[in-house]
């Protein structure tokens, strides 16, 4: 509306069509892109470190570089806009000598080059372009950068910084996608560090601890906690994509599974509610589910003041249907209640409207939304 | 919510009011501040200096149950600055004159009196949503939990009106729903006015229609909520099925709730733990959780969204939806035959005019948004856009109450109640999951140093609350989030019961509670016994059967 009674025009793609020209076929663009996000709709599979589509360019890590007709070095493709006309090479001899040593001194500054994979969502990203570039010849060993901080002793964020390329992922989802501004660099060079304010613990920074600098991490400087903590479980880490279980936003989550267990949570990218988004308690409050406190029989009550006695299904639901019959003859059909609950899917609300209604012809029904 | 997820970092204006979204929708929120990095600005009225009131344009810390008042005023400010939007007042209103000129005299001033917010930021916050372009509005159950909450939403959908921030990107009236299927629990027809879809069950045609479908006539009469039901326990209520909610902690005034459900000849309660509900129950049915249950869950912006199991459920947990038919077919009814939630969900959807076009397999990527009213259409991501559901939207005429009870020589403390980021509700899983009481492992109230020291209060010494319905101890903590006057505990922790001491009056058009307005009296008193300071809380366990 605003673009309107402006006089600008919502878009101009339609009128002219952008063209330019990648690995020496003509494709199309619309104004606003970058050449790397062209290329990667044309399936480029230019390499990266630094970069997480939800960010903003930074242009930092260099692997993206691609060659640009009339320029006289190789340009980040991830901060380049793409232009009309431009010529981009995004495969040449020298393009993969440049990235293979980039990613011999990236793996130089680092403890280790291979993580568990239930460091977190990018955490084999690093590992993944050292084999692709066969970049593991170590020829660059020497001073590595990042102290960790195994004195952090929050339960959920591990801060391995010796295994940290100063990618400044985590600083900046933080900052750009969260909004919490709690975490921050400091120094240049071998002594850059991630840090809190004043270097403390990051429960006593603006921290809110939704795990979002874990799943970014392209080398497992960071990992999750919960899901490191069951990483000898036994056997191959399968995902299931579900909907987060507490509040209403309704974030997609990918559960992973060994066995029967889960094992960690992972943040759907695609989630259409919260695009790769989590809270501490959707990343981090998942095992109430396998905990011992769970009922896993049904309980009947003999008499008024008996306790609580396991029993079988068939006995608990006629138990049941025998007490709601017998309160149906003594006081009709209009004394029977059911909540139903706002934390259960459709089908047990669906269920329980129709028990009441179908059942006993009344609307005694409600949630738990009043309250 | 009106609008999608996708166009809260698209406003120019956000106004917040009732909202701790930083803390209850955390991920929402972040798309709040997204906007604010791009320049949007932003209105919070808060009791408390909550985080969004941290990074607002202007926090508006009005009293407790007084946002009526502030949102007369606003509407005051708005017509005589000339910021209201005739043209959308014309086109899509009614009643709109009578509402500019019922508004006429409350000004700022008469407002200030009230909601205790300086007037020139009442000035200064209504001249800036109605100035905006693209104006939104969101809240949450600061606004519905008073006697008025429906005057409240309404005064909110009153200001939006005026200013035509309806029915496009970026703007709207938006709340944010509290757990994971409360949405859901609504539009699967757990209300005692609706059948599923929001078919009222006053209408003859819709009694008609589901006789069809179940096979028995339905009352034509509406049911009772579920406040009426706990009233009348003992009293016309008999027996009460209650799946998946802690009642006895959640609900206001926790005696006279433990008292209705112990005075019931049959409670049936299905849930995951052995919850405090549940120990007073008859019989307790083991339910599958979360990551154990297929089904389908709708969220704040009615997106109808999968649920998939991912694990098997502990021994003898069953989903909801089996035991309750179950139960259904040992009371000896017909048509509870289902298989499957898939064979459930499509029977909801074959009786729901907004899930009309859809099905189990159709949503099987989450891009729905109802109204989907039939399958070729794409779904609803924004309502309003076109025209109202009923024609025009309704302005409403309405004057200020005061809550039910109101703070007195007796009880001069207004205590409101919420959530907490890392806890949900009352900890039954969060309290469960390792690592969250790191963050939070105990409760504390939240008190202003000069009500400490005007109460003999000690920070971090312990306190007595009480109101007319009972009292409890609880840890002290000073901090100027809470307004002086005002003290704020969440309901998460077992030995923190804050609704022992809530219950004081309902919303008398949706039986809603009072839950963010209770007077109460504090004095200091020693630690409990066998607890020091610093002592961390109980730890959940089963507990006394």
């Amino acid at each position: 509306m605003t673009m309107k009674r402006n006089g600008t025009p919502a878009t101009s793609g339609r009128a002219v069509r952008l063209t330019m020209t990648l690995d020496g076929e003509k494709v199309a663009f619309t104004r606003g892109e970058t050449v790397y996000e062209v290329a990667e709709r044309h399936r480029r599979e230019i390499p990266t470190l630094c970069y997480d589509p939800r960010l903003e360019p930074f242009g930092g890590c260099r692997l993206c570089v691609v060659e640009l007709e009339g320029a006289r070095n190789p340009v980040a493709s991830c901060t380049a806009k793409a232009e009309p006309g431009m010529r981009v090479r995004t495969r040449s001899a020298a393009l993969e000598v440049q990235r293979r040593i980039l990613m011999e001194m990236v793996a130089s500054e680092n403890r280790d080059t291979d993580v568990d994979p239930m460091h977190g969502y990018a955490s084999q990203e690093m590992a993944g372009l050292l084999d692709r570039y066969d970049a593991r010849t170590g020829r660059f060993r020497g001073a590595t950068s990042g102290t960790s901080r195994p004195d952090d002793d929050n339960p959920f964020i591990g801060r391995d910084y010796e295994n940290c390329i100063s990618c400044y992922r985590c600083v900046r989802v933080c900052a750009e996608q969260e909004g919490d501004y709690a975490i921050s660099i400091m120094n240049r060079g071998f002594h850059t560090q991630i840090t809190t304010e004043f270097g403390g613990l990051l429960k006593d920074s603006a921290c809110t601890f939704c795990g979002q600098c874990i799943q970014t991490c392209p080398t497992g400087a960071l990992g999750d906690l919960k899901a490191l903590a069951n990483k000898d479980v036994p056997g191959e880490t399968e995902k299931t994509r579900t909907i987060c279980t507490y509040c209403g936003v309704g974030c997609s989550v990918d559960v992973m599974t060994r066995g029967d267990e889960i094992v960690g949570i992972l943040p759907a990218m695609d989630g259409p509610a919260n695009e790769g988004a989590l809270c501490v308690k959707g990343q981090f409050a998942f095992d109430f589910v396998g905990h011992p406190d769970r009922l896993s029989t049904p309980f009947v009550r003999d008499g008024k003041d008996g306790p609580l006695r396991p029993a079988t299904w068939d006995e608990a639901l006629d138990f049941a249907a025998g007490k709601l019959r017998k309160v149906v003859k003594d006081h009709g059909r209009r004394s029977v209640y059911g909540i139903a609950s706002g934390r259960a899917p459709h089908e047990a609300a669906y269920m329980m409207q129709r028990f009441i209604r179908a059942g006993l012809g009344t609307n005694h029904i409600d949630n738990c939304s009043r309250a | 919510m009106s609008n999608p997820l996708a166009d809260m970092d698209k406003p120019d204006v956000i106004f917040c009011i009732g909202t701790n979204m930083t803390e209850c929708h955390p991920v929402a929120a972040t798309r709040l501040k997204r906007a604010l990095a791009r320049g949007a600005k932003m209105i919070v009225a808060d009791p408390r200096r909550i985080g969004l009131a941290e990074i607002a344009d202007v926090h508006l810390p009005l009293r407790v149950g007084s946002d009526v008042s502030l949102l007369l005023a606003m509407a005051h400010v708005i017509a005589r600055e000339g910021l209201a939007d005739q043209a959308f007042i014309d086109e899509r209103t009614a009643h709109g004159e009578d509402f500019l000129k019922h508004v006429e005299k409350y000004t700022p001033e008469w407002a200030s009196e009230i909601c205790e917010c300086d007037p020139d930021d009442i000035e200064r916050a209504a001249i800036m949503y109605g100035g905006a372009d693209r104006g939104a509005i969101y809240y949450t159950v600061g606004i519905t939990e008073h006697i008025c909450g429906v005057d409240n939403v309404q005064s909110l959908c009153n200001v939006a009106l005026m200013t035509g921030n309806l029915g496009r990107e970026g703007t709207g009236v938006n709340p944010m729903r509290g757990q994971n299927n409360i949405q859901g629990a609504g539009d699967a027809g757990a209300l005692p006015n609706n059948y599923p879809g929001f078919q009222a069950v006053t209408v003859p045609a819709h009694q008609e229609k589901f006789e069809g479908a179940y096979g028995r006539r339905v009352d034509l009469e509406t049911g009772m909520t579920k406040v009426t039901a706990l009233d009348l326990c003992g009293d016309g209520i008999h027996a009460m099925i209650i799946d998946g909610e802690n009642t006895l902690v959640t609900d206001p005034d926790r005696h006279h709730c433990e008292h209705a459900l112990r005075s019931l000849d049959c409670l049936v309660v299905i849930d995951l733990f052995m919850t405090e509900t549940a120990k007073v129950a008859d019989v307790v049915l083991p339910a599958t959780a979360w990551a154990e249950t297929d089904g389908v869950c709708t969220n704040t912006e009615r997106r109808v969204q999968r649920l998939r199991a991912a694990v098997p459920p502990p021994g003898d947990a069953r989903p909801d939806w089996w035991i309750v038919s179950q139960l259904a077919q040992r009371m000896g009814w017909e048509g509870f035959e289902f298989e499957s939630a898939k064979e459930v969900f499509n029977e909801l959807c074959s009786l729901s005019p907004i899930y009309a076009g859809l099905d189990w397999d159709r949503i099987e990527h989450g891009e729905y948004q109802w109204p989907v009213p039939h399958e070729e259409h794409p779904g609803t991501p924004r309502l309003h856009e076109e025209r109202f559901e009923n024609g025009r939207g309704v302005f409403k005429m309405l004057a200020y109450r005061d809550p039910e009870e109101v703070i007195s020589d007796e009880y001069p403390i207004w205590l409101t109640t919420g959530r907490r980021l890392a806890q949900y509700h009352t900890r039954t899983q969060t309290g469960r999951s390792g690592g969250i009481d790191y963050l939070l492992p105990e409760e504390t109230l939240e008190v202003h140093p000069d009500d400490i020291a005007r109460l003999g209060l000690e920070d971090g010494g312990w306190a007595e609350m009480s109101s007319p319905r009972g009292r409890l101890h609880v840890k002290v903590r000073g901090t100027t989030k809470s307004p002086r006057g005002t003290v704020f505990a969440s309901f998460a922790f077992e030995d923190v019961p804050v609704n022992v001491l809530t219950g004081g009056g309902y919303d008398p058009v949706t039986q809603t509670a009072a839950l963010k307005a209770c007077p109460v009296a504090l004095k200091p008193v020693g630690p409990p016994p066998g607890v020091g300071r610093g002592a961390p809380g109980p730890q959940i366990g089963l507990g006394r059967l």
